[in-house]
């Protein structure tokens, strides 16, 4: 029996919530909390729930980007504190990629600030641009990709970092959805590369059931997570086990914890009984 | 609330102008630029006058027949050159070069062809509002969305009824957006023609003052002027406003 | 080049060439226009001759000195306005009528402040253009991607670092935009304000040409400056263009 993941824990947040604070003309917004999760080194979790529930933020609170209002956040069993740590990457739903430099440089850009000698800047680069199918684009600048392209290009400007937590923020959202699938393969392409951990934030239930290893399944506003699903996937998995059974009790699972909550947070109310 | 807050932020912004023009008058001296104060006392004696009534009817009529030149003319270049592709392909490129090409250097051969005239100031008036109207006024025909017209067409809808009831509406903001610049540059022109040569408007007037240094005269017309141009860019402004909330 | 930009080209040729032929049968007065040919005639003649090169280089470096200072100051005016978003919208009004008020009708006040020298003229330049600077500059932050900084931080890249690396390349496009409009208006301050009255520069001489019915010196100038004015006009545009197509942003 193959193991799946280290029982190691790599990141973890402890009694999160995250409260956006009242400004002049709006009020304070409790988006998520409270959250307790571990994520074991090297495993794919994702995070499914319905708009609004605060998933996006739980990835900023645990990238740094966002401080908790009450709660810790530990990575590699450090807190983080304001600052982004060295050894995540975030790859976010907005096409992030930089419209004035080619595919090359964009992919370079963190390796070139960090004053990472030449010769192995050129060496990562080529690698992933290789990795993500990016090689005869090297040249060519995002304005002339497709959107599933882009996004590849920003995967790469991560991957050439060698992060060992890969933060996915809702990556395909804007991509049709056979492209989709496609991108899922690449991600667990991507995983099992680098064997680093992946959190994907995702609203699609098939997505995150084809992908990872656990699933968290989050309320609607503020967020807290209702059920966390174990996939049991080999780690050796492509878009293929949609056809198995299993993916199908997944998905019934996932859904029988989310249904009422979507319709919550799209503003039904007295609706559920049917 | 939120907009009596912007309608303080914009009247602060007003009197630390007010306040720099008092500042700068003090540095400069009265003879050079009198202070705001002054300058009303002189506007509320200048404006009832009759030099002035006069004046300014002068440029008003000069106004009008520039304007009237400027919508006509651009209003029917921009809907030919919109409606026909080919041609607004070809001459949109010409018409930006003329648009920024700085239409004062032509200033001498319209004084040539027509002397001292009124219609050597309509013409450069209107030389100077036509091409804004034209140019904004086919953009508004090009960006139609194509949907709109498959739509009238699902509609069956007459040709007529498509030109009134979806293209003009449509297009209207946009039109009105040409106009509104076509306004002030066709005044912006007449003001200019009046300034170079001219014996009657408020042009020439402010020339005239400053030859005799007249300092309180030169910045009471400057000031009317302003406040002409400013209200009535602030209200097509607002009509604009109001067709795009339609939209 | 395509099939547009030849037929542009016949339509121009043609609209010259008519005018020739007009004037050269007399249909047009010899001494209210004369011929296209002449007129490059009289510029080449000029040129040669060297006799207005003080005033062309006075008056195109005015140009330029003005157009430096409205991209410089527009610039950096429009980044401390965008970091105020009060100050922003107190000022939105001002912006939005600026451009809809004859600000020549101050250029004889200058005049009165400064004298009869090079100052009012500058100033009349750069208060033509700074503002479309500011705009333009306002815009090109406005569509800078929210999703940039939050790149800027996964890097660790600190304030600076953020601002020149990522936010100015995404502003660039649109603050070249300004600096076009701000060259181009520029050259109209300054042409204009020559024309109204000036000690010297392109537009007195044009002018006083005007007066003592020289017709040849008159055109071979005006010549010079729609020259001049269409090809930096088109150079920017065409600088802008390519630009633009690079970054995947539509035809304006």
């Amino acid at each position: 029996m193959t193991a799946t993941v280290q029982d190691h824990i790599h990141a973890s947040l402890s009694g999160v919530t995250r409260i956006y604070p009242a400004t002049a003309g709006t009020r304070a917004v409790h988006a998520l909390g409270q959250v307790d999760l571990d994520l074991k080194r090297g495993e794919f979790f994702a995070v499914v729930g319905p708009s609004g529930c605060g998933k996006s933020t739980l990835l900023e609170v645990l990238a740094g980007l966002q401080q908790p209002t009450a709660g810790t956040v530990t990575f590699e069993g450090r807190a983080i504190t304001g600052k982004v740590p060295d050894g995540i990457g975030v790859v976010f739903q907005e096409d992030a990629s930089f419209p004035w430099l080619t595919v090359w440089d964009n992919a370079a850009f963190g390796l070139r600030r960090n004053g990472v000698a030449d010769a192995e800047i050129r060496r990562r680069v080529d690698d992933a641009l290789a990795f993500m199918g990016l090689k005869d684009f090297a040249r060519a600048y995002p304005a002339q990709l497709s959107g599933g392209m882009r996004q590849r290009v920003c995967i790469s400007r991560t991957l050439v970092l060698q992060p060992r937590l890969i933060l996915l923020d809702e990556p395909f959202g804007a991509l049709d959805a056979q492209t989709r699938l496609l991108m899922g393969d690449e991600v667990l392409r991507l995983w099992r590369r680098t064997g680093a951990t992946i959190l994907l934030i995702t609203h699609a239930l098939d997505e995150a059931a084809m992908l990872s290893d656990r699933i968290g399944a989050m309320s609607a506003r503020p967020g807290r997570f209702l059920d966390i699903v174990v996939t049991g996937w080999p780690r050796e998995r492509d878009s293929k086990i949609v056809s198995e059974a299993a993916f199908g009790e997944i998905t019934g699972r996932l859904w029988d914890n989310l249904r009422s909550e979507s319709m919550k947070s799209l503003g039904y109310s007295g609706m559920a009984a049917e | 609330m939120i907009a009596t807050n912007r309608a303080a932020d914009t009247l602060m912004i007003l009197i630390v102008l007010l306040l720099a023009w008092q500042a700068l008058h003090q540095v400069v001296g009265a003879t050079a630029l009198p202070g705001p104060v002054p300058t009303l006392a002189y506007l509320a004696k200048f404006v009832p006058s009759e030099r002035f009534a006069e004046n300014a009817w002068a440029t008003l009529v000069c106004f009008f027949y520039a304007l009237i030149l400027s919508y006509g003319i651009g209003l029917a270049i921009g809907v030919w050159m919109g409606v026909h592709r080919l041609s607004g392909a070809v001459g949109e490129p010409i018409l930006i070069s003329l648009y920024t090409l700085p239409k004062v250097t032509l200033y001498p051969v319209v004084l040539l062809i027509f002397g001292l005239s009124l219609s050597g100031r309509v013409t450069f008036g209107a030389m100077h509002g036509v091409l804004p109207v034209a140019l904004l006024t086919m953009n508004a025909i090009r960006n139609i969305p194509p949907v709109y017209l498959k739509s009238a067409q699902t509609l069956q809808l007459s040709r007529w009824q498509t030109i009134l009831t979806v293209l003009f509406p449509a297009t209207l903001p946009e039109v009105i957006a040409g106009l509104r610049i076509g306004f002030s540059l066709t005044l912006l022109g007449v003001l200019l023609a009046e300034m170079f040569a001219a014996k009657h408007g408020l042009g020439s007037l402010i020339i005239n003052a400053m030859q005799l240094m007249q300092a309180e005269e030169m910045i009471t017309i400057a000031v009317v002027l302003f406040a002409f141009a400013a209200l009535a860019n602030a209200l097509l402004l607002w009509i604009e406003h109001q067709l795009h909330r339609r939209v | 080049m395509s099939r547009v930009g030849w037929i542009r080209i016949a339509v121009v040729a043609t609209a010259i060439g008519m005018l020739e032929f007009c004037c050269r049968l007399g249909l047009i007065d010899h001494r209210v226009v004369i011929p296209p040919s002449e007129m490059a005639d009289a510029l080449v003649r000029l040129l040669i001759s060297g006799q207005a090169n003080d005033q062309i280089v006075r008056t195109f470096g005015i140009v330029g000195v003005a157009a430096m200072i409205s991209v410089v100051a527009g610039f950096a005016l429009g980044v401390v306005i965008h970091a105020l978003p009060r100050a922003r919208q107190a000022l939105d009004p001002f912006f939005a009528t600026y451009y809809a008020v004859p600000i020549f009708i101050f250029y004889p006040v200058m005049i009165v402040i400064f004298g009869l020298s090079i100052m009012p003229i500058v100033l009349m330049g750069v208060a033509t253009a700074i503002v479309a600077m500011i705009i333009a500059t306002l815009n090109g932050l406005d569509r800078v991607p929210q999703v940039l900084s939050k790149v800027g931080r996964v890097h660790r890249m600190g304030t600076i670092a953020t601002a020149l690396l990522l936010k100015l390349p995404a502003a660039a496009p649109h603050l070249f935009t300004g600096v076009k409009l701000a060259v181009s208006y520029a050259f109209i301050g300054v042409i204009a304000s020559e024309f109204i009255l000036a000690p010297a520069g392109l537009g007195r001489v044009i002018s006083d040409a005007y007066t003592d019915f020289n017709n040849r010196q008159m055109y071979a100038l005006m010549l010079l400056l729609i020259i001049v004015a269409t090809v930096v006009n088109m150079l920017l545009h065409v600088v802008d263009q390519r630009w633009a197509e690079r970054r995947g942003i539509g035809k304006p």
